[in-house]
């Protein structure tokens, strides 16, 4: 959780900023990642994630493709919060997030910028857009998981 | 001349109309479907209300009189497109229309053969068609588009060959709403001995059409886009090339009689090719339907829109902050994107305003690299739209760049 509150005008300049300067969008220039395709049939988007773990860490996100402005912003910010978190926590993450967009109880201190999707329900057709990402990237460290046994 | 104001307080959806984000509903998504009249309602309910029965099945009145409705309905389809009532299939839609004309079409075709299709054609123009090329061998042949996504008969004559056997278009593009000029491309594909299957989609509701005057071999379209019911659709087909045509889908109500050892003997057309027990309930709301709308007059409707799109157009033009993407299209389809907005991101905020309108490829995923975007906002209207709905639309997409408005 920021440790200020967040306004209006600071969730719609944090939403802007992930659109128009991505951190994360670009394909992977080296080898080792995991990647999953997104993509939706209500919504235009489109892309890959890539996902490069080392020892249960995750050392790197990317993404690439076309996106609207809300599963940009929000792909990008889980890839801030998920770098070099180990997977456990990634998915703790991804599953408070999941909660906030589903209207549940969550735990706020893990989501930091991603608090600013917290009204994506008053758009039910774009709720999609805003977790793809997320769901994608969880669908990657689970497949990862059984594939090691789990741990 | 269309009074559009009295017409919408036959529309519940209209007169009465739902909340959406807390604004009455301005409804601009007429491409995708249409709002529906008391008189379609009223067809609709009244078969479970006082007429339940199947049709073909039984010696008593209520099943008779499904049957005398069934071929109301197609006389009601053959006034509107001009053909005879026995040249009309029921489907459930423009898709299934095509997807069974491919099926039955397939078994015409040899490795090397080609179907003709364009780039701006809607997926179930598309996708029914790489199927069958796919099992026989066929090859897909792309006619090129002008940069209104016209098909000018030059460009037709360089695609068609000896080994053209189809050629299946849209008379009106759903996304540029461009009107092709099928009579003289028909003309010229029946040169090569193909057939020529119009997809009538976005046409047969929103202007005069004659498949007499096209000379076309088939035409599909949807009932729930001239203001019917969903589920319920027409293929059209030339009844020399229905009685010719192979059988798509099987079961009862179809055939005369079938024995051990594996023949069919089909009925005639079109009934050999509506196997089962039929949207009923939707056949008579099409019938209430396309009673209405001819009352209402093909060639008023499509003035009306291309009154409105012209409208709709200069008005955009004038806020400066938007490239319309098909301005002078003589069809009442607008498509276009806000700048620096993207296209889904603008219809979320839309609809904070109340306004449904489609955005994104619309089902031709083949055009976008054509038109040059990935997506588009796409308004669309009807003969219900007034010049108000399009007030509202362009004072929305005159504050497109706070389109994040609708989250906060």
């Amino acid at each position: 959780m920021p440790t200020f509150e967040l306004t209006p005008s600071m969730m719609r300049e944090i939403i802007m900023d992930h659109y128009q300067n991505p951190r994360h969008k670009e394909k992977p220039s080296q080898d080792g990642y995991k990647t999953l395709h997104a993509s939706s049939t209500n919504c235009i988007d489109d892309f890959d994630l890539f996902v490069k773990e080392e020892n249960g860490v995750i050392k790197d996100a990317l993404w690439d493709g076309v996106a609207c402005t809300i599963s940009t912003a929000s792909t990008d910010i889980l890839c801030d919060l998920v770098i070099n978190e180990d997977s456990s926590k990634a998915l703790y993450i991804i599953d408070q997030y999941l909660k906030m967009i589903g209207e549940q109880p969550y735990d706020e201190s893990v989501l930091d910028e991603a608090l600013v999707f917290v009204n994506t329900s008053k758009q039910a057709a774009r709720i999609h857009c805003a977790t793809m990402g997320w769901t994608t990237l969880k669908e990657i460290i689970e497949q990862d998981e059984d594939h090691h046994g789990g741990h | 001349m269309i009074d559009e104001k009295l017409i919408r307080k036959e529309f519940p959806m209209l007169s009465n109309p739902p909340l959406m984000q807390g604004h009455p509903l301005v409804w601009l998504d007429n491409a995708s479907t249409t709002l529906k009249p008391q008189c379609v309602l009223d067809a609709v309910s009244s078969y479970y209300i006082s007429r339940t029965s199947n049709s073909h099945r039984g010696d008593y009145d209520l099943c008779y009189s499904m049957d005398v409705e069934t071929e109301l309905t197609r006389k009601a389809v053959s006034k509107l497109i001009n053909c005879s009532p026995n040249e009309v299939v029921f489907t459930s839609g423009t898709t299934d229309s095509l997807n069974r004309l491919a099926q039955s079409l397939q078994y015409s075709l040899k490795k090397g053969d080609e179907i003709i299709i364009s780039l701006s054609e809607h997926a179930s123009n598309v996708l029914p068609w790489f199927q069958i090329a796919k099992h026989t061998g066929a090859v897909i042949k792309y006619v090129e588009l002008q940069k209104d996504g016209l098909i000018t008969l030059e460009n037709l004559r360089k695609t068609l060959s000896k080994r053209t056997k189809i050629v299946s278009l849209a008379q009106v593009g759903n996304v540029l709403g461009q009107i092709q000029p099928i009579k003289e491309l028909v003309a010229e594909t029946h040169k090569f001995g193909a057939i020529f299957i119009v997809d009538g989609a976005q046409s047969v509701p929103h202007m005069p059409v004659d498949v007499k005057d096209l000379d076309c071999d088939f035409l599909c379209f949807s009932g729930h886009k001239i203001c019917g019911p969903t589920g319920i659709g027409v293929l059209y087909g030339k009844y020399k090339l229905l009685e010719d045509l192979e059988l798509n889908s099987v079961g009862g109500g179809m055939n005369d009689k079938f024995y051990l050892d594996g023949t069919i003997k089909p009925s005639k057309a079109p009934a050999k090719f509506e196997a089962g027990t039929q949207n009923l309930e939707g056949i008579l709301g099409l019938r209430a339907a396309i009673e209405f709308i001819m009352k209402i007059g093909l060639e008023n409707i499509a003035e009306h829109e291309h009154k409105l799109k012209k409208y709709a157009v200069e008005r955009i033009k004038e806020l400066g902050n938007s490239v319309i993407y098909n301005a002078d299209v003589k069809s009442g389809i607008v498509t276009f994107n806000i700048n620096d907005v993207f296209a889904q991101d603008a219809a979320t905020y839309l609809n904070s305003k109340g306004i449904a309108c489609r955005s994104g490829q619309h089902c031709a995923k083949l055009l976008n690299d054509f038109i040059g975007t990935p997506a588009t906002i796409r308004a669309s209207f009807y003969f219900y739209t007034t010049k108000e709905d399009i007030d509202k639309l362009v004072d929305a997409v005159s504050h497109g760049k706070e389109f994040l408005d609708a989250y906060f």
